[in-house]
């Protein structure tokens, strides 16, 4: 039967790890991501998680121990972010063309320097361009029902990539509220067979070369390298696709239906709208329906997936809009602008007509993104949407 | 919606509070976001924490600026923080001190107070100034919001074990009968 827990976001993932029976866990403690260390380290102390735990002495490792352990056939986790992540880098990069389903929680904390231990998208955003599915979680329970699909996910026989399911440093890592949790066996009915490397094998029965040296100008060199480089990019783009089924399927079994990689909210006579991502959401929302209240035809779109870039779902959404303002909680320091904004003006290259556009940048290491913050963004869209240009970002927290 | 701030110094649990009572409130069948402030967490500095709840979905995943209700942990921090920020008319304020109503200044957005020694008997079971389950008995008594049962139920499945769930039970319960309501200001919202 399934129960239900009062707990912040940092708990529920270390609840969805516990649901998806990892064989081996290894990580490195960092703000705001500890607790979540803590929790999976309890919970293999209390006989709750049944892996090997892997208190290595850092992320570099951390990664490095679960390539092993995944080639060898295990099922793995770990957690980061921040600077953590940064160290984490070089076998990070190298997990994708591996194909290895790792699943790892970017808890999200914004880059030093100046030092700053609190949230923001800047360390996931930084990675986008890797090959790690990403995910954007909006509350607690999605955090734990995400990390549950994430393995299916990054299991399919057709997808065999490492996903990152992203939540909010603060604002989620510690928000507390209700979560419930299924079943066991409903998760291990859902789950099925565990599949990590039947493309690659540690074994020495059946010894085979791995991550071969390919690349140069002549001889089999460029083209396995190539085929390497497509294979990702086949696997990404399929992965749309099977991100969809598995977030359907959740829904079928536990009830519980997310968008699985955009969710318009209010949109179908909107005439612009909001882009948000992560747990702002919800304050937009909110902030939607002050407006709607008002007389505005304002909606919202918010981005759960954002690797593999969901460009056909996300290209019908603005379709329906004149204008959008969009909501970043990172910099895009070579645009000066939004990430997020930045790859909607691409996906806007594929609408007949070109709409006005604003980026925001808010909630940057711990500041909040209020109902009030969106009500400024909505007005501010809504003047893009009557004519004037914005040429420059608007920092929401400017002058807080 | 219905929503509190928690003031407290680091180490004596406002944020565990916070967590206590998102529990009992989800118990009695409401929807909670309970969500610490970030600062420098160190012992002794100003804390606060944010709990928002209501009988319907909440989504906004944000700070508190205008509370309907304070806690305050400990009896030094009005002198330090402005506690009162942003507060809501006719607020309810639950604060932590040896004093009476006519030594202390009740602010004119304030109707409701629940005065409670909570150092005095944070030292009597504990032994040390641990004052976040008395306030919580305090909170009990003065708003009526949470019942004490939901509370206990609250602290065992989120916090305490055994000796410690024992005490802190019994620091609830003296939280609840030894602190003292009073009412203020009535003031017509505007």
């Amino acid at each position: 039967m399934s129960r239900t827990i009062v707990c912040d976001g940092n708990e529920a993932a270390a609840w969805g790890v516990a649901l998806s029976r990892p064989d081996m866990v290894a990580v490195y403690p960092i703000t705001p991501q500890s607790s979540l260390a803590e929790y999976i380290s309890q919970f293999v102390a209390d006989g709750i998680i049944n892996a090997d735990l892997m208190d290595v002495e850092g992320e570099h490792s951390v990664l490095s121990v679960l390539h092993g352990a995944c080639l060898a056939g295990a099922r793995t986790f770990t957690a980061s972010c921040g600077q953590g992540l940064a160290f984490m880098f070089e076998p990070y990069f190298r997990t994708p063309p591996l194909r290895l389903p790792i699943v790892m929680s970017i808890v999200t904390r914004d880059g030093i320097t100046p030092q700053c231990v609190w949230g923001g998208q800047q360390d996931a955003m930084t990675v986008r361009e890797v090959g790690w599915v990403h995910m954007y979680c909006e509350t607690a329970q999605e955090i734990m029902d995400t990390v549950v699909m994430a393995y299916r996910i990054a299991e399919h026989r057709e997808v065999m990539l490492p996903v990152n399911v992203n939540h909010d440093g603060n604002y989620l890592s510690y928000c507390v509220e209700k979560v419930e949790i299924p079943d066991q066996e409903e998760v291990d009915d859902f789950l099925g067979e565990k599949n990590t490397n039947w493309h690659v094998a540690l074994d020495p029965d059946r010894p085979m070369g791995v991550d071969p040296l390919t690349g140069g100008a002549g001889g089999p060199g460029p083209a396995l390298f190539v085929r390497y480089r497509k294979g990702q990019c086949k696997g990404m783009q399929t992965a749309l696709r099977v991100i969809t089924e598995v977030h359907e399927e959740w829904g079928k079994r536990f009830g519980r239906y997310y968008a699985p990689l955009v969710e318009e909210y209010r949109l179908d006579d909107a005439e612009y709208a909001i882009v948000t991502i992560g747990s702002m959401a919800g304050a937009g929302k909110d902030a939607v329906d002050l407006a709607r209240e008002s007389g505005e035809k304002v909606g919202l779109i918010k981005i759960k997936t954002f690797r593999p870039f969901p460009l056909k779902v996300l290209r019908q959404s603005l379709s329906k809009v004149k204008a959008i303002g969009v909501v970043d909680r990172s910099v895009s320091f070579g645009w000066n602008s939004g990430p997020v904004y930045q790859e909607l003006l691409s996906t806007l290259y594929f609408l007949d007509e070109r709409i006005p556009t604003v980026s925001f940048i808010g909630g940057l290491a711990g500041a909040d993104i209020t109902i009030e913050h969106f009500t400024r963004v909505i007005e501010t869209t809504a003047v893009a949407l009557r004519g004037k240009e914005f040429a420059e970002p608007i920092w929401l927290n400017e002058n807080d | 919606m219905y929503e509190i701030r928690l003031h407290g110094r680091g180490g004596q649990g406002a944020v565990l509070a916070s967590k206590i009572l998102a529990k009992a409130l989800v118990e009695e069948g409401k929807s909670v976001k309970a969500i610490p402030s970030f600062g420098f967490e160190r012992r002794g500095a100003p804390v606060a924490a944010f709990l928002r709840f209501d009988d319907k979905e909440i989504r906004q995943t944000t700070n508190i600026y205008h509370p309907d209700c304070i806690i305050c942990l400990d009896p030094t921090l009005p002198r330090a923080v402005d506690i009162f920020s942003g507060m809501n008319l006719n607020g309810i304020w639950v604060q932590s001190t040896k004093k009476s109503l006519d030594q202390i200044q009740v602010p004119e957005t304030v109707s409701k107070v629940g005065l409670c020694d909570a150092f005095g008997i944070a030292r009597n079971i504990f032994g040390r100034i641990i004052t976040n389950s008395i306030m919580l008995g305090a909170f009990a008594k003065t708003t009526d919001i949470v019942s004490l049962d939901s509370l206990s139920k609250g602290m065992e499945s989120v916090a305490f074990r055994d000796a410690a769930l024992e005490k802190n039970i019994q620091a609830l319960q003296h939280g609840y009968d030894e602190t003292k309501v009073f009412d203020v200001n009535k003031q017509e919202a505007l």
